[in-house]
């Protein structure tokens, strides 16, 4: 008898101990683990290993006991780095001119096909397709095409009267601007397709009351489409100046920097210092630059969106 | 039946043509690898050209010196390992994000949360040392280990998830299900339309990764199609016929996965204005 009711004992004490809540709780917490273990290993410890390093001086030779603390010095060393200042202003030139451009046409592409064409589907899917395509292999492409003697774009600039074409990705004037021509050709489809979305949730009567009271097309476009795509435009300009300050295969598939650094940005930098010069300290600098440059574009800009939204 | 009116019939000729013109470079590539390399370059372009070589360019990439085959495989290998683990690691924790209780669920929704917003490229160095340190440099491994999870990714499918009505998970319950059945015979089925894009999605970014494949890879044998691409421009320098079939055989698999599941690309691409 005793030993019946300890067994049921037991028993009821398992099932109040795995109640629904604790089962819920396990469950719930292992399926975040993979999850949660990546961005703790990749993440947050490899930020603020990278935080720690930046204050030193390593070229993995040694091991980690050949770690050297130099303070503050990485980063002095950066601010009068004439080939880091270089690298920024060419990824601030990038920036403002890869971002707004982009986005002017994906506005003015997205106003047009959204009603004024038929086969809306199809234009949809080839202007998005640069967007998608390998960048690598997007890449080898212009390269040819813009080939200085040869090249197609040459050629045609030559047709169109210009006699001396610019050398594109070998000339330090205009190396960076064949990138971006490249960058706002893969990027439009995206910008066209975000704005698209944006289009549909504009409600029609409000154009309909605008042409009642006489709108024009422009006046229309200026005076409904634009102020309430504001939301679509500020997602935009995050998002593309964020991911402008990350470019990086264009640039070390076509130019590796060059010529002369022309076309060296910010995270091509970095790359040069870490993986071929082996400077760990430095790289991890350039790294927390880097991050912080792109922490302070979010936080200015999520200010100017609650002041403006 | 709607009548085709003149002047929206113009604007579509006019965005044609310049749809036509934005596209022309991959039409470029398209001709340039059907032709022997003295035709490549000519000007006027010949768009469709006058003496064929694909079948030649097309052994030239496939059977020639570099193993453009084997890289192919690699990255067919990563990219659908990573899609599979991505579809299970996504699901699960955009499942327990929005619907399950568990402690410290929010504070750790503020990490997930927080790391969305810092670049990859920030800690390339400190992941380079430790996948070194953990003897796993110049594995494919390296690569799945940092690329199994992704943090957009689970937030499109958390946000699927939190939409699905919790009758059907109540339901469920009263007949008996665990959590674990729960996942797996009720979310999974019901998810499946955001399950398509994130395993689309991620194909996409993994097929077109250069960087970490460029970092965390240094034997050939490992190389991914990007990074053969680069060693088959410079083995084949002004071969341009080549290299565009090389080129062209890249993109090839991604413009047919988009062209047939266009709409859960930009479905996808649309709802969470994700990146890669």
């Amino acid at each position: 008898m005793a030993m019946a009711s300890t067994k049921t004992d037991v028993d009821k004490g398992r099932r109040i101990f795995w109640t629904n809540s604790r089962r819920e709780s396990l469950v719930g917490f292992l399926f975040v683990v993979p999850e949660i273990t990546g961005i703790l290993l990749f993440g947050v410890f490899s930020l603020f290993f990278s935080l720690y390093l930046s204050f030193t001086e390593w070229n993995l030779v040694g091991g980690f006991d050949a770690i050297h603390w130099v303070g503050l010095d990485n980063y002095k060393a950066i601010l009068s780095d004439a080939k880091f200042l270089k690298a920024l202003k060419n990824n601030l030139l990038y920036s403002v001119i890869l971002v707004p451009v982009s986005m002017l046409l994906g506005l003015i592409l997205a106003a047009v096909i959204n009603s004024r064409v038929y086969l809306k589907e199809l234009f949809k899917v080839v202007f998005f397709i640069p967007y998608i395509a390998t960048t690598v292999a997007v890449a080898t492409v212009f390269s040819i095409l813009f080939h200085p003697t040869q090249g197609a774009i040459n050629n045609i600039l030559m047709t169109l009267g210009m006699s001396e074409p610019p050398g594109w990705l070998g000339s330090t004037n205009y190396a960076l601007w064949a990138i971006i021509i490249i960058a706002v050709w893969q990027v439009l489809g995206y910008n066209m397709i975000i704005y698209l979305a944006g289009l549909t949730n504009i409600p029609d009567e409000l154009y309909e009351a605008a042409e009642i009271d006489g709108a024009g097309t422009l006046q229309k476009f200026f005076k409904i489409t634009v102020p309430l795509l504001g939301p679509t435009t500020f997602f935009l300009s995050i998002t593309g100046i964020v991911s402008s300050f990350k470019v990086f295969d264009l640039i070390a598939f076509l130019t590796s920097g060059g010529p002369n650094n022309a076309t060296n940005v910010l995270v091509y930098y970095l790359y040069e210092e870490g993986f071929q010069n082996f400077r760990m300290g430095y790289a991890s600098a350039l790294s927390m630059v880097l991050f912080m440059i792109i922490a302070i574009i979010s936080i200015i800009t999520s200010r100017m969106q609650k002041n403006e939204f | 039946m709607k009548k085709l009116r003149l002047g929206k019939l113009i604007t579509t000729g006019i965005v044609g043509c310049f749809s036509l013109l934005f596209i022309s470079p991959l039409i470029w590539m398209l001709s340039a690898a059907a032709k022997y390399e003295v035709d490549v370059m000519k000007f006027p372009i010949e768009w469709i050209p006058t003496k064929w070589n694909l079948i030649e360019n097309f052994k030239t990439v496939w059977l020639g010196n570099v193993p453009f085959g084997l890289y192919y495989l690699n990255s067919l290998k990563l990219a659908i390992l990573m899609t599979i683990l991505t579809l299970l690691f996504s699901s699960m924790a955009g499942y327990s994000f929005a619907k399950l209780n568990f402690p410290f669920k929010n504070g750790l929704f503020v990490l997930v949360l927080s790391f969305f917003l810092i670049p990859q490229e920030s800690t390339l160095v400190p992941r380079y040392i430790l996948i070194k340190w953990f003897g796993l440099y110049d594995t494919h491994f390296a690569l799945i280990l940092m690329g199994a999870c992704s943090i957009p990714l689970t937030f499109l499918a958390r946000q699927f998830i939190k939409d699905i009505h919790t009758d059907y998970i109540e339901a469920a319950k009263i007949d008996g299900a665990g959590h674990l059945r729960i996942y797996w015979q009720i979310i999974l089925p019901m998810a499946k339309p955001i399950l398509a894009t994130v395993g689309i999605l991620k194909f996409l970014w993994t097929w077109n990764d250069y960087q970490n494949p460029l970092i965390f890879l240094i034997s050939k044998s490992k190389y991914t199609v990007t990074l053969g691409i680069q060693s088959f421009a410079s083995q084949y320098g002004t071969s341009y016929a080549v290299i565009m079939m090389a080129a062209l055989s890249t993109i090839l698999p991604i413009l047919i996965v988009f062209v047939l599941l266009q709409k859960q690309v930009i479905n996808g691409i649309t709802m969470g204005g994700v990146k890669g």
